[in-house]
């Protein structure tokens, strides 16, 4: 079934195995950090920095200026999104990061964003 | 690549295929950023192996995944993620419908067929959908009633044709897909 499973491996595996990029800590639970969750580093996250590990830094400084959704910051540093998933939860323990999470479906808030997203389309694209 | 500052929602919408149906294409033609790619390792079982066992052989595999932005107002921004269509992906299916507006279904109408296993995941994981036919170039138009009676659709299920390539055809697909998500809410 499996004719060169070395070879997809290769593709992401960073020269140290991931259990050491994450210092051991397992997944949190998935709900925690969506692709679509955004984050942006705390005020003054950038003194404590120095503490990090080279992964946690290369998070942290991406997001330094802005939001970004979870999925461009596993995009934007390579990681693996699992790694991205552990190490924003390391740096939001530390209070290092904030987030604003998706909103959970309800009906209501569906219509307006999907009335939203419809004007932006339209707007747009001048459908 | 930041998103303003004022934006605090994010939604998302799946465009789901086969292998080269054009989902990236679809994603590049309407994404405001360069598609990005996530990349992330999912288990899977190895299948005709150990039936009997009870524990069947479990793998890892590296999956890249293709997706791009739109800002949509100053408070909303709009991800667009390509989704494989095959089975063993499904895992990722959980976590990538839930929340999700809905999904644009890419079909190539030579190959209908191949999009069976994709409607069926999508109609697993509950979600909204609308079709849009890619039309290839060189490849002979079929009339859209053909297409739905293929691929087994219900009557409200909308179908449209698109070129992915072209920006504006690959957003009226879109705008389908939320015109029916948004007909099915009032």
């Amino acid at each position: 079934m499996r004719d060169e499973p070395d070879h997809d491996l290769e593709l992401t595996s960073p020269l140290v195995p991931l259990f050491v990029i994450t210092n051991g800590r397992s997944l949190p639970p998935e709900h925690v950090y969506e692709r679509t969750t955004l984050v942006s580093a705390h005020e003054g996250a950038s003194a404590a920095a120095r503490t990090l590990s080279p992964e946690a830094r290369l998070v942290l400084d991406l997001v330094m200026d802005g939001f970004l959704s979870v999925a461009e910051v596993a995009a934007h540093t390579h990681l693996p999104l699992g790694i991205v998933r552990i190490l924003l939860a390391e740096l939001e323990e530390s209070g290092l990061v904030i987030t604003r999470k998706p909103v959970p479906r309800a009906e209501r808030a569906d219509r307006e964003l999907l009335n939203a997203v419809l004007d932006g389309l339209k707007a747009r694209f001048g459908a | 690549m930041y998103l303003d500052s004022g934006v605090s929602t994010a939604v998302k919408i799946l465009v789901v295929g086969h292998f080269g149906v054009g989902k990236t294409t679809c994603i590049g033609s309407i994404s405001e950023i360069e598609p990005l790619r996530t990349e992330e390792e999912i288990t899977e079982a190895s299948i005709g192996f150990d039936d009997l066992s009870g524990t069947p052989d479990k793998t890892t595999t590296t999956v890249a995944m293709d997706f791009g932005r739109l800002t949509i107002s100053d408070e909303v921004v709009l991800y667009l993620f390509g989704t494989p269509g095959q089975e063993r992906f499904k895992e990722m299916w959980e976590e990538l419908s839930r929340g999700a507006l809905g999904a644009l279904v890419l079909v190539d109408p030579e190959r209908l067929s191949d999009s069976f296993p994709v409607l069926d995941l999508v109609e697993r994981f509950g979600l909204t959908y609308a079709i849009g036919v890619n039309h290839f170039d060189g490849t002979t138009t079929y009339p859209l009633s053909e297409v739905r009676e293929a691929l087994n659709l219900s009557a409200e299920t909308p179908v449209v044709t698109c070129d992915v390539r072209d920006q504006r055809s690959a957003a009226q697909a879109l705008i389908t897909l939320v015109n029916h998500l948004l007909s099915l809410i009032d």
